[in-house]
């Protein structure tokens, strides 16, 4: 067993998210079986070896640090669930 | 002009251009078409037609003054549920991001306008892309044109079976690990991932970001060149992008495969528990390409037998940081609550499905203090050994073929208990991914069982012409893609 059920449930808390109890071992199961599957890449010689993060050789573009394009915030509030003329409204964070 | 829905967009642009038939006509015969058969094959989550009609009739009256944008203007295509569009709500599958109207255009819609292409509607997926059978999505089930008990493939399910079942002439999907080419050969289309960075990401909602490319679904290569034409180009919006002007694809559709060199890579045509006659039908493909003057010669891809591990490690890991931003806060679904962590918890627990959530934790975990370098890294690391192995093959060999897949399209629910089985099917498809490569999904046949296979065609970087003028010049020669599903008929 490569993932405990104490695991599961501490990266859920992580990744905010709540699991049903009835999830829970389904879910144990399946990582486990997915992490039995990945340790295959353990046995690879890669000292050395750079990792790959783009296929092209391309450098980190630059521009001037200027404004352009900006939306208007009633546009960029109006998706929020809850939300006044000017900004989006959460559960109060402080008692 | 007869029978409109049979052609494809090169011959619709022609048909319009000579008057046989007006941009508002093809719009109309799509819009009816989908009326009548998308009910039973769910392809598309959502239709706009009223604004699809009025802006062919603005197409026709472009075209009449002489002011056509391109060959493409007024004609329809259909979109994935996933990319950000002032016009129409995008949802990516999701319950999360129900109702969503972004504020904002994607670079690629906003270049399907550039050249007058309709969007007649969004197509199902997989939730976020996630699957390879479009059974993830939250919104509906989407069903195989070819046979109406199996799944059409994913996650670009709901765009391979509208261009399968002649709703649409193209289609655009997205690709992190196959989710073009594989329902595309599941489907009986033409799917196309070009290399990374060919096409602007901005606006795509993002799951895997280092894999992630849009590309189009059609019927021929040949319309799969025009609309890759059409959506090509640098962004600077999107600092992935390739910086150089795209080619022009079309032009370089010679139907010429002489003297071609097809890299074949040991093994992959008769992978363990693949399936016989998929195996077969690619490797007459290959005889059919070898007829028109083609060379094989023997590759060797070692690493590649790692490439469904290395995805899983870097594209749950990347979706973990990617769907972090559904909280509830900024846009979609929120659930009731008192607290603002019950609120993050409850609305990314209710608002998300299984399959989403499995790989959030999978990437979690794979992140984590202490994980990061066994897993993250090092799949990045095998990524580069991937990578070299493509080098050296295309040092000997201009394209490699293997097939799209390990076997047809199989029936609903068959693999949703087995998800090593389900990340499976993209064997053959994930590692162009993970090493940028631009690769082609071509039809190249059909089981006993009347179920469509793909050859897949992979190629250097941004070097999709050899591809296209490979699959091209195959399906100058064959006729499996003018096939069309017995419940398409008419």
């Amino acid at each position: 067993m490569l993932i405990s059920r104490e695991t599961v449930l501490y990266i859920a808390k992580l990744a905010r998210l709540r699991l049903a109890d009835s999830e829970v071992e389904r879910m144990r199961r399946d990582l486990d079986a997915v992490l039995g599957y990945v340790a295959s890449l353990q046995a690879l010689d890669t000292t050395g070896v750079a990792p790959t993060t783009h296929v092209l050789e391309i450098a980190t573009p630059l521009r001037r640090d200027e404004v352009a394009g900006v939306l208007a915030v009633s546009e960029v509030v109006r998706n929020a669930p809850e939300h006044t003329e000017s900004a989006m409204v959460v559960p109060k964070v402080l008692e | 002009m007869n029978e409109i829905w049979k052609a494809g967009l090169a011959q619709l642009a022609l048909h319009v251009e000579s008057g046989d038939v007006s941009c508002r006509e093809i719009v109309s015969a799509a819009l009816e078409r989908s009326a009548r058969l998308d009910p039973e094959l769910g392809a598309f989550v959502r239709m706009r037609p009223e604004a699809a009609l009025a802006e062919a009739g603005a197409a026709d009256a472009a075209r009449r003054a002489g002011k056509a944008r391109s060959r493409l203007h007024g004609l329809p295509i259909a979109v994935k549920d996933i990319f950000a569009s002032r016009d129409f709500e995008t949802t990516c599958g999701s319950r999360i991001l129900a109702g969503f109207r972004a504020p904002y255009d994607a670079t690629v819609l906003a270049r399907l306008r550039d050249v007058g292409l309709i969007v007649v509607g969004s197509t199902n997926m997989d939730e976020f892309a996630m699957g390879s059978s479009t059974e993830n999505s939250a919104l509906q089930k989407t069903r195989n044109p070819w046979d109406a008990t199996r799944i059409p493939g994913g996650s670009s399910g709901g765009s391979a079976a509208a261009v399968a079942a002649r709703l649409v002439p193209a289609a655009l999907g997205t690709d992190t690990g196959g989710s073009i080419r594989q329902p595309a050969a599941l489907s009986g289309v033409v799917g196309l991932k070009p290399t990374y960075g060919r096409v602007s990401r901005y606006g795509l909602v993002a799951f895997a970001s280092s894999l992630d490319q849009i590309g189009p679904i059609t019927r021929s290569c040949a319309d799969a060149a025009l609309l890759l034409g059409a959506i090509a180009g640098h962004d600077p919006r999107d600092a992935t992008s390739y910086p150089e002007a795209a080619p022009n694809f079309v032009a370089a559709l010679s139907g010429e495969v002489s003297g071609l060199r097809i890299g074949l890579p040991r093994g992959f045509f008769d992978g363990e528990g693949a399936d016989p006659q998929t195996m077969a039908r690619a490797r007459e493909a290959l005889e059919t390409l070898q007829g028109l003057g083609a060379k094989t010669v023997d590759v060797e891809l070692p690493n590649s037998a790692h490439g469904i591990a290395t995805y899983y490690l870097i594209c749950t890991a990347e979706a973990s940081s990617n769907l972090s931003r559904y909280d509830g806060v900024k846009y979609g679904f929120r659930a009731v609550s008192t607290t603002l962590d019950e609120m993050y918890e409850r609305t990314r627990s209710e608002g998300f499905g299984a399959e989403v959530k499995k790989r959030i934790l999978l990437g979690t975990y794979v992140l984590s203090a202490g994980y990061y370098d066994a897993y993250y890294r090092k799949a990045q690391q095998v990524r580069t050994l991937i990578r070299r192995d493509f080098e050296r093959a295309f040092e000997v060999c201009d394209v490699i073929a293997t097939p799209t897949t390990p076997g047809p399209a199989w029936k609903f629910g068959e693999l949703v208990d087995d998800p090593l089985q389900m990340y499976l099917a993209d064997v053959y498809t994930v590692t162009a991914n993970l090493a940028g490569l631009p690769a082609l999904s071509v039809p190249c046949g059909f089981t006993s069982a009347g179920l469509p296979v793909g050859l897949q065609l992979i190629g250097r970087p941004l070097d999709e012409l050899a591809v296209l003028r490979a699959g091209d010049a195959f399906q100058r020669h064959t006729d499996f893609h003018e096939r069309v599903p017995a419940g398409a008929r008419s």
